[in-house]
């Protein structure tokens, strides 16, 4: 916090004596310098890149970078004007294959998270102890058998198929954070929505689900970004064709053997920053919201 | 409304050995009626009415509402109505929505919703508060909210399971006689959980007490405290409780220190091939005598004034262990601490004998 002038006035008020709340001058300067730091490390390289989307690629690396040379939005029409690759059909596959692994996965997380919640049944400790497992191989090692099984479900090069292996990633995580969120509802509600005439699906859909919306913003975030960046699998998976290529896999060809197009490739990069902000932004205001305080007494 | 029976209803809970949480409990509840379920905690109360909720399975035995059979039926379609120790109130709906919560779901019109939850508010005088979410209400309105939900619903019964239990003292009292008025009023049957005897004997029309999940004994208060039908219901109902203790019988009557209280013939013949009886008697029915009549001696160990009248904590020697005894005596004559003062029983119709061993009640 910030001293301002009412904590002021209360501090001198009385005595000088500091409440808890409040620091002296020197602690506070000290604090907010290490914050600003902190944030400049953390900001300075999306910054960097954005300046060098702006500079044509001969000026992208220089020995003295400026921070404007020859700048430009000329990157930005170029990429999307698809000069270089099929930029917007790379963007389309992006947002249908990151938006179905959200949604699929989501769902599929949120019924399984609920189930290992409140229910008994024979293989749970089983059915947790895989979902930790298998967040244990590196992708790599798992790039062959996947591969075989989108082969034999007819599924290679498919975007249905690459949602399917996106999930494998994603659910056992989500299904994890999601129980641990169920967890905090107590099953009190479950049991009031029952008297009152709910099925048991009724009771997840209609009460749950509601006051999870904080734990549900996170799995969502967290589904989408799984797909969203992902390389290894997408390039693996998906038919070489460039208008069936993701945005990730797309971005390689700005990378070539010889060349590297510094100014093209910060460009795309930025674009495709842009919806991991949009979604970020949607789910943020539920990161922080404790929805389910009042349902009991406290 | 609706009559509630419960017809030798078991719930048993796996474990090793597994343990019957509610076994073989046969109770009638007539329509209109005001039952209490009571009992120590771990009796199976909660248990017996989360059975009749729908909300435990019933292993064995069978429960009906209103004469039909609904031991497989779901909760959802026994018509009931229940209200929580927590409440459980939907943290994400307004107080109008709760209310209105399982009529929307039974796809009743919006206006008659709107009108019937604006009744129930009226009455329960939360009017002000129908656009507020849970959380912003304090603890009292919370019960009255739950209260609410469950009567705009008319079911045919009303399930409570400790609806006081969360509120202060003051609040309790108050909420306890409004609840039993508006029982009254709606004429619904009614089955109640607590574990407070004192509630359990002001609002209920007849009492159930329970212990290790086995019914011991339904009547009406009354009835509980005039003649309890075990040494258990005994000591469960009345605070402070009744001085329960093991003393040698004689022919004449049971013997205390330096008395031998005399019994009624009935009494006697029950008791008899017995050498010891548990003897039980009231702290109302003691008092202290003067020094010179005929009675116990007890050392006063604790006095606790409560205003009307206080109670005397004291030990007395009974064969050769001292034994602990509570007399009621006036609030402003009280003994003073470390006094030796001598007890005596009062009314010796209000002296009660239970077999020494298996608890039950001596005499008809």
């Amino acid at each position: 916090m910030t001293l301002d002038a009412s904590s002021l006035k209360v501090v001198q008020a009385t005595g000088n004596r500091l409440r808890r709340t409040d620091r002296s001058k020197g602690a506070s300067i000290a604090l907010h310098a290490t914050l600003i730091v902190a944030s400049v490390i953390a900001v300075f390289p999306v910054f960097w890149v954005f300046i060098t989307s702006l500079k044509p690629d001969a000026r992208a690396v220089e020995p003295t970078p400026k921070l404007f040379n020859e700048s430009s939005w000329d990157n930005y029409t170029r990429v999307l004007s698809g000069e270089k690759g099929d930029f917007i059909a790379w963007f389309g596959n992006s947002v249908v294959i990151a938006l179905m692994t959200t949604v699929i996965g989501v769902f599929i997380s949120a019924t399984a998270g609920y189930a290992a919640s409140r229910f008994r049944f024979p293989g749970k400790r089983g059915l947790m102890m895989s979902f930790l497992l298998v967040q244990m191989f590196p992708f790599a090692v798992l790039i062959v058998p996947l591969y075989n099984i989108l082969i034999a479900l007819g599924l290679n090069g498919t975007s249905l198929g690459l949602v399917l292996v996106y999930c494998t990633t994603a659910v056992p995580f989500c299904t994890y954070m999601l129980k641990g969120y169920f967890d905090t509802v107590p099953s009190d509600i479950d049991e009031a929505g029952r008297v009152d005439g709910l099925s048991p699906f009724g009771v997840f859909w209609r009460l749950i689900m509601p006051l999870a919306k904080p734990g549900l913003a996170v799995t969502s975030f967290y589904a989408f970004l799984t797909a969203w960046g992902e390389v290894a699998f997408a390039s693996a998976f998906l038919s070489a064709a460039d208008e069936s290529k993701t945005l990730a896999v797309g971005l390689q060809v700005f990378v070539q053997q010889n060349r590297t197009e510094w100014g093209h490739l910060a460009a795309a990069s930025i674009l495709v920053a842009i919806p991991a902000i949009v979604v970020f932004y949607l789910v943020q205001r539920f990161l922080v919201q404790g929805l389910a305080s009042g349902a009991v007494k406290g | 409304m609706a009559e509630v029976s419960y017809v030798k209803a078991s719930r048993i809970f796996s474990g090793n050995p597994p343990v019957r949480a509610v076994d073989e409990l046969s109770l009638e509840v007539s329509d209109g009626e005001f039952l209490v379920l009571v009992g120590p905690s771990g009796s199976g109360k909660s248990t017996a009415l989360r059975m009749l909720a729908g909300l435990e399975d019933i292993d064995e035995g069978a429960i009906q509402i209103g004469g039909k059979d609904v031991t497989n039926v779901p909760p959802k379609g026994r018509d009931i109505a229940m209200v929580f120790q927590s409440y459980a109130l939907y943290p994400h709906m307004t107080v109008a929505e709760n209310m209105g919560f399982a009529l929307k779901l039974r796809g009743v019109p919006k206006t008659e919703i709107k009108a019937k939850v604006e009744e129930a508010a009226k009455m329960l005088d939360l009017t002000k508060y129908l656009e507020r979410k849970p959380k912003a209400l304090s603890g009292g309105q919370r019960q009255r909210v739950a209260m609410g939900r469950a009567i705009v619903r008319e079911p045919s019964v009303f399930l409570m399971d400790e609806p006081l239990s969360n509120l202060d003292a003051k609040l309790r009292v108050e909420t306890r006689a409004n609840i039993a008025a508006l029982q009254q009023r709606l004429g619904t049957t009614t089955i109640y959980v607590t574990h407070d005897q004192v509630e359990a004997m002001t609002m209920g029309h007849r009492v159930a007490v329970l212990k290790d999940g086995l019914l011991q004994q339904c009547d009406t208060p009354r009835a509980l405290y005039d003649r309890p039908a075990n040494a258990f219901v005994a000591g469960f109902i009345g605070s402070p409780a009744m001085n329960l203790k093991t003393v040698p019988i004689t022919s004449e009557g049971a013997k205390l220190d330096g008395i031998v209280v005399p019994l009624s013939r009935d009494a006697l013949a029950a008791a008899s091939g017995l050498d010891e009886v548990t003897f039980g008697i009231r702290p109302e029915a003691l008092g202290i005598v003067p020094s010179t009549d005929a009675g116990m001696d007890m050392t006063v160990e604790l006095v606790e004034e409560l205003g009307a009248d206080a109670l005397v904590h004291g030990a007395v020697k009974i064969g050769d262990a001292s034994q602990r005894f509570v007399v009621r005596v006036d609030g402003r004559t009280p003994p003073t601490l470390g006094q030796h003062v001598k007890v005596a029983v009062r009314d010796t119709t209000e002296i009660h004998l239970f077999h020494p061993e298996s608890g039950e009640r001596l005499e008809a």
